[in-house]
């Protein structure tokens, strides 16, 4: 028996529970203290800012209540005022750019874990880290004017073949009209959702190759020599070995989007209605909504802005938590944490 | 035994069995009077085939010119980016169907995979390159003129030419909401992500999942936040101080969060062998976790940075936007660099939107030289040593050796002297010789 035996009592039953937890020196404590403090503070400052928003936004609520989730018009002033019309374009604007996205992010993130030679790797890790950061009022004029004008004719093209298709019809143009002006489809969620799609392409770029290039080697390894292409090894030990982290990159990356004021402002023009046409002119997202109109709102609006920012907090809380549970549940992720 | 192909020169087991058997050393002999085949030329295992490469390029000119034909004679299409789609899908399927020719069906499917990959990864840098080459041409025009970054706005008309007016009162906005955003989170932010990692507990793990759910906190709710509080209730003016307050609410969580990951990279090793040598929790963290974690800190730091630099919404609606220089963050409104580019934009004046593009292209300058000293300090794992550090550790440990071989034969010295019976024991402690307690 090598621990446990008390010291000093040698063959006499042992006296009592012995005290296991350590004395801490003066200096220990005040250093204990002061990062107590620190995330105490941390904390208060998080938390005030989530009760506040919380605590202003229930004027709001309580006034327009359930209407408030119903109500597609914004007059906070006098009329009704509510996020349906709103909140359904900040989800279509994310979810497109998700689709953008995904296969972006997925092709850039195989390809510098796998198909990269060695020498270029970190160049181009550092290159995908630079295009997270690129600030977002560049990739805004980026969109905006230029490619907004690029896309107008796809977006065209889009509409006269597949106009059939629920979404991507477009009111007041019929099929093959002779040259519909260009102004039927800028500012629409496809404009923006692209790129918005481009501006979170790094970010779920960079979960994926972190977890792709964990993937075991020896499974790698098995792989090729059981005779797998560099494909067939791919599709069978690290896409399956990534799929946590897919997800959790996407979701993360959609939590961005739904965020995102800036790129979005620039591009659409808002309109207050429920605006199902991706391809068709105006559109609107809950946070370009505050930034466009804190500036003339009574405190009244501002308490409104307040609660449609609350709904769009939560939303972009729960894709956050959703992400983070498949990032830390996945193989990936737990490999990834030591 | 079976004639080899390539019998193997100076390989004696041939002559051996020959030996042994007889009727077998004819074959043997004969093998080996023959002068040995030449082998053929070593099979290539890497780079190109003449094959891939002409199926690469009909596929490609293949898809070119039939987009071209479709484009020009037959369809309703316009538009370069169209064009690149459509020739890109036919060039896969063009690709695929000449692979398919002389390999088998999972060859064509990696040899299409690889084109998928590649082809989007180049779509990715090559937007990136396209956003960052025409924010530089299009403010091309602005930024060659030196009053661009030795004035400010507030003398410039919408019609005066870009030789009038600049964008210093936005540059010097901009440095001192980033001074004071930082100075604020990256303090705070990094004490409290050594709190999660040193202090675990349940309240830690709650703190570690507030800051985990605000960095979900869109930016522009931080921006609402400020003006709601600071502004609207506590009076405080438009001004730098609401934005920089704004900014750290911003990048705090996201400063926390990557700190908090970087700090629990460092192997438990270390900490533990510092623990097993009697140092205590404060001097560990001082002295071997956080050293051990410093660049992949700096980069959680610089990224935060980044992050405070090029925020819009957050400034947008604190720091008010001026044309006039103000070195004052108390008092008065502030300019920064991207609410510039954003307001310059909104005017239809081209010299102004020329200006905004300035704006952004000063705006990446800066977003790249942070970059670029977090390439130089950070981007290694924790326990990775650039070469002067590793010099560093050399010269500490050849220093280590040498006091500790002194240290030894103080000791037999003095062990031999006390063997010998002289009284030369003061020199040490008597505990620190083995054996010799009395």
């Amino acid at each position: 028996m090598l621990f446990g035996r008390p010291s000093g009592s040698a063959g006499s039953a042992p006296a009592g529970r012995r005290n296991l937890t350590a004395r801490l020196d003066p200096s220990e404590r005040v250093f204990r203290a002061i990062a107590r403090a620190g995330g105490a503070v941390v904390l208060v400052l998080m938390g005030l800012v989530g009760t506040f928003l919380a605590y202003r936004a229930w004027e709001a609520l309580r006034k327009a209540g359930l209407s408030f989730i119903t109500t597609q018009d914004w007059n906070p002033n006098g009329g009704g005022f509510g996020i349906a019309a709103i909140i359904v374009g900040t989800i279509l604007i994310g979810l497109i750019a998700v689709a953008v996205a995904v296969p972006l992010a997925l092709g850039t993130a195989l390809y510098i874990s796998e198909y990269a030679p060695r020498q270029f790797q970190r160049g181009l890790i550092t290159l995908i880290d630079l295009m997270a950061a690129v600030p977002s009022v560049v990739y805004g004029l980026w969109g905006a004017f230029l490619l907004q004008w690029h896309v107008v004719s796809v977006s065209r093209w889009i509409n006269n073949w597949f106009g059939w298709i629920p979404i991507f019809k477009v009111d007041d143009v019929t099929r093959h009209a002779v040259q519909p002006t260009a102004t039927f489809y800028t500012s629409s969620s496809f404009i923006a959702g692209l790129v918005v799609g481009l501006m979170i392409t790094p970010i779920a770029s960079s979960i994926m190759r972190e977890a792709f290039s964990q993937a075991p080697v020896g499974e790698r390894e098995g792989a090729l020599a059981l005779g797998a292409t560099r494909w067939g090894m791919i599709r069978s030990v690290v896409l399956p070995f990534g799929r946590g982290a897919m997800i959790g990159g996407t979701m993360l990356g959609l939590g961005r989007a739904l965020g995102e004021t800036i790129a979005v402002v620039m591009i659409i023009s808002p309109v207050f209605h429920i605006q199902p046409y991706i391809l068709e002119h105006g559109t609107s997202s809950v946070s370009s909504l505050i930034a466009l109109q804190y500036l003339e709102a009574t405190p009244f609006a501002v308490s409104a802005l307040m609660a449609a920012g609350l709904a769009l907090f939560a939303l972009t809380l729960l894709v956050n938590f959703i992400a983070a549970h498949f990032v830390t549940r996945s193989r990936s992720g737990a490999l990834s944490e030591i | 035994m079976a004639v080899l192909p390539f019998p193997s020169a100076g390989q004696p087991g041939g002559t051996e069995s020959g030996a042994g058997a007889g009727a077998r050393t004819t074959s043997t002999r004969l093998g080996r009077s023959e002068a040995p085949a030449r082998p053929p030329s070593p099979r290539r295992l890497s780079g190109a085939r003449l094959a891939d490469v002409l199926a690469v390029g009909g596929a490609g000119a293949a898809a070119l010119a039939t987009t071209g034909v479709l484009w020009t004679e037959i369809g309703p299409f316009s538009g370069i980016v169209g064009y690149v789609i459509v020739s890109w899908i036919l060039f896969v399927l063009i690709y695929a169907f000449l692979v398919s020719l002389d390999e088998n069906r999972p060859t064509m499917r990696d040899r299409v995979a690889a084109t998928v990959v590649h082809s989007l990864a180049f779509v990715v840098l090559v937007s990136l390159a396209f956003i960052i080459v025409y924010t530089f041409f299009r403010g091309f025009k602005a930024l060659v003129h030196l009053n661009f970054y030795a004035k400010d706005m507030h003398t410039t008309g919408p019609l005066d030419p870009l030789t009038k007016g600049g964008l210093l009162h936005a540059l010097v906005g901009t440095l001192i909401e980033l001074a004071i955003a930082v100075g604020v989170a990256v303090p705070l932010g990094l004490l409290a992500a050594v709190f999660l990692h040193e202090v675990p507990g349940r309240f830690s793990r709650f703190v570690r999942t507030v800051v985990q759910a605000m960095t979900a906190l869109p930016d522009i709710l931080a921006g609402l936040f400020i003006y709601a509080t600071l502004i609207l209730i506590f009076g405080l003016q438009l001004s730098g101080l609401a934005a920089a307050c704004a900014l750290a609410v911003t990048i705090m969580p996201i400063i926390c969060r990557a700190a908090d990951v970087v700090l629990r990279l460092v192997p438990g090793g270390l900490t533990e062998a510092s623990y097993a040598l009697g140092s205590g929790q404060w001097r560990t963290v001082m002295y071997v976790t956080l050293p051990t974690a410093r660049s992949g800190l700096a980069t959680a730091v610089i990224l935060g940075a980044a992050r405070a630099i090029g925020e819009t919404s957050p400034v947008l609606l604190t720091a008010g936007a001026t044309n006039y220089l103000n070195f004052d963050p108390l008092h008065g409104p502030m300019m920064s660099l991207p609410l510039l580019a954003y307001t310059l934009v909104a005017n239809p004046e081209p010299n102004y939107i020329t200006r905004g593009f300035g704006a952004a292209a000063v705006l990446l300058v800066l977003v790249l030289v942070l970059f670029s000293i977090m390439r130089a300090i950070g981007g290694r794992g924790p326990g990775q040593l650039t070469g002067r550090q590793r010099r560093r550790r050399l010269a500490e440990s050849r220093r280590d050796l040498d006091r500790i071989t002194q240290q030894t034969a103080i000791e037999q010295a003095a062990d031999s002297a006390a063997q010998a019976g002289s009284p030369s024991r003061w020199l040490l402690p008597s505990s620190w010789l083995p054996g010799r307690r009395p």
